[in-house]
């Protein structure tokens, strides 16, 4: 089991998470521009890197507040945990493991 | 009033049963129901000028620090932090309108919200020398003192039901927040874990 550094509430059990896929995901600035294909690439296909990946979580049994990790796909080590909500005053804070 | 008359707390019917199962001594622990307690959720900026009104209206301020709880003011009010912008504000039966009303009026028209969840989840109040023990059987939070303490509260999984822990004194004594619909899960689930301690312990 995962154990993750909610950016509030500190290291929680990986159960009091939610998972939401690959972070850094921009919406397409026009989306009537896009070609079927293309919007496609948008909803469905996400990178599946073997190494560090960000991606977002979710604090779903805890404060509910969704925030990016970067996680080693293969050694699951947490090498950073990013929120970018306006009252964290902290950033990104490495994670020493 | 007809609502008062009408309502009922999720434990009601068990509270001979809690009792029952209650247990002092240097063992010792006891479960009860502390029914309709006011809950108010409130979400707003928390360096705004509507929190700092607000903390002049309930006679505490919000906790910024995550997981930590104020008290203070008039009604005996504490207030938790639920999330970098949202807290549950507490108070005893019947405050809920006085304090939703002062809420509202502190907020004025800043954006944020205030609204009555005294509905939303039923209170259990765990207390005794072995009452963490019986929390560690199923949370995965640290409750060691050195951690946990008074003044403390969590959102966690309790025996897998979504709970907030609220420790209210050293001995310890924890206030869980539990919905409704999950109450008499968590309850059958806090007598099973209850139970040993009503047996002295085996010898070593
Ligand atoms: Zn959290």
């Amino acid at each position: 089991m995962l154990l993750i550094a909610c950016p509030w509430c500190g290291e929680r059990d990986e159960l009091e998470f939610h998972y939401g896929g690959q972070a850094h995901v921009a919406h397409p600035a026009d989306p009537e521009a896009l070609s079927d294909g293309e919007w496609a690439e948008y909803l469905f296909v996400r990178d599946n890197p073997k190494g560090p990946f960000a991606e977002r979580w979710s604090h779903a049994a805890g404060c509910r507040r969704w925030f990016s990790v970067v996680r080693h796909t293969v050694t699951h080590r947490i090498l950073a945990v990013q929120s970018n909500h306006p009252t964290a005053a902290d950033g990104t804070k490495p994670v020493t493991a | 009033m007809t609502a008062d008359t009408l309502r009922r707390s999720p434990l009601g019917h068990l509270a001979d049963v809690l009792a029952a199962h209650s247990t002092g001594g240097e063992r010792g622990v006891r479960l009860r129901e502390v029914p309709f307690l006011a809950q108010l959720d409130l979400q707003l900026h928390p360096h705004g000028p509507a929190a700092q009104r607000i903390a002049t209206a309930l006679g505490t301020p919000l906790p910024t620090a995550p997981n930590t709880v104020t008290a203070g003011g008039p009604d005996d009010l504490q207030v938790l932090w639920l999330g970098p912008q949202e807290w549950l504000v507490l108070g005893p039966d019947g405050s809920a309108p006085t304090t939703a009303g002062l809420l509202r009026a502190a907020l004025a028209d800043e954006p944020g919200s205030v609204v009555d969840v005294g509905a939303n989840r039923t209170t259990l109040e765990l207390a005794g020398p072995a009452a963490r023990h019986v929390l560690e059987k199923g949370c995965a939070l640290d409750l060691h003192p050195r951690v946990f303490g008074p003044g403390r509260c969590a959102q966690t999984l309790l025996g897998k039901v979504n709970v907030i822990l609220h420790q209210v004194d050293a001995e310890p004594a924890y206030r869980l927040l539990v919905r409704g619909s999950f109450t008499q899960y968590l309850t059958d689930w806090l007598l099973d874990a209850m139970e040993e301690y009503r047996h002295p312990p085996l010898p070593a």
